[in-house]
């Protein structure tokens, strides 16, 4: 078998499929992140983050 | 500890534990709340910072989301290792506990349907890449500092034999890229239960090389996956100046809405 590398997650590929899958459910805090505007994120900081290969929180 | 609940997913009931250091999204450790057929896996955070205005605050602030959905998907991905779970929605969150089990009891048809479907089953991402920025190669006119320069044009026809030769290089490397993107994704449908199309990553945003042409989700049995894997990876020299990345096993985020994924 093909071993699937396992390099730490993209935080892109995280949130393509946390902000743009799983069930959106209503709960008793009413926030509309569902499709609409990405929560406004502010893409110059992530941009600039990204650029910076700022390491994971996490460290892992 | 009172506050909120955050709700990571829903699961059938399982026997095994849940890896024991797991932190959860504000530091609370995700416990199970069964409530009839389902188990929902909740931590508790601070009202302070998942109660709405906060929260909104919170999901602008770049370093407290990648914390966040690093933390959720460290549940997630743990619960997959032990069952086949269902993800909320990054920040689902309910008032107490009783909020939560009403929530399960009010979906539960639902939860249950889509669970049989994923039953036994992860996600594969599947993006493809043109290596070469052919927009950015073919206006050299204006190239971008980041860009290699091309060899200067010595005179008017020089420069146009140039243009044109880059031109017509990158509108090959462009249609070739769609047909083989196309044919992949063909290919890996047939083998999937399930398919879905994320938009294409802005290369600004995830650092990576090239242009992104297809970013893909696949919905595969566990016990077909290894196959599948080969079969991207036996894609990966197929095309060159084309770039394939495999992403995963992930829980089935992109298949997890009511009606995704079915009718392949």
């Amino acid at each position: 078998m093909t071993v699937v590398e396992r390099r730490e997650i993209a935080l892109v590929d995280l949130l393509d499929r946390l902000l743009a899958g799983g069930v959106v459910i209503t709960g008793d805090v009413t926030l509309r992140i569902a499709d609409v505007d990405l929560v406004r994120i502010d893409l110059n900081a992530l941009i600039s983050s990204v650029n910076r290969n700022v390491p994971s929180p996490f460290g892992d | 500890m009172t506050g909120l609940r955050y709700v990571y997913a829903v699961c059938r009931p399982f026997g095994a534990a849940l890896q024991s250091q797991l932190a959860g999204v504000a530091g609370d450790p995700p416990r199970l709340l069964p409530h009839g057929d389902l188990v929902a896996v909740v931590s508790h955070v601070p009202q302070a910072d998942f109660a709405e205005e906060a929260l909104r605050a919170h999901l602008e602030d770049l370093d407290w989301l990648t914390a966040t959905a690093r933390a959720h998907q460290q549940v997630v991905d743990a619960l997959t290792a032990v069952t086949t779970p269902l993800p909320l929605r990054l920040a689902t969150v309910f008032r107490d506990d009783s909020g939560v089990r009403v929530m399960l009891e009010e979906r539960e048809a639902a939860f249950r349907r889509t669970l049989d479907r994923l039953d036994g089953r992860v996600e594969w991402g599947v993006k493809v890449y043109v290596e070469a920025d052919p927009a950015q190669q073919a206006e050299p006119e204006r190239p971008a500092a980041s860009a290699p320069a091309a060899p200067k044009p010595v005179s008017g026809r020089d420069y146009l034999r140039q243009r044109r030769r880059q031109t017509r290089a990158n509108d090959d490397l462009w249609s070739r890229a769609e047909e083989f993107a196309t044919g992949l994704h063909t290919r890996l449908s047939d083998r999937a239960d399930g398919a879905r199309l994320h938009a294409p990553q802005n290369p600004r945003l995830s650092g990576a090389a090239g242009r992104n042409v297809l970013n893909a989700a696949y919905l595969v049995a566990r016990d077909a996956s290894e196959e599948f894997v080969e079969m991207v990876d036996r894609t990966k020299d197929d095309a060159p100046g084309i770039r394939v990345e495999l992403t995963g096993p992930w829980a089935a985020y992109s298949f997890a809405g009511e009606g995704e994924g079915e009718g392949s």
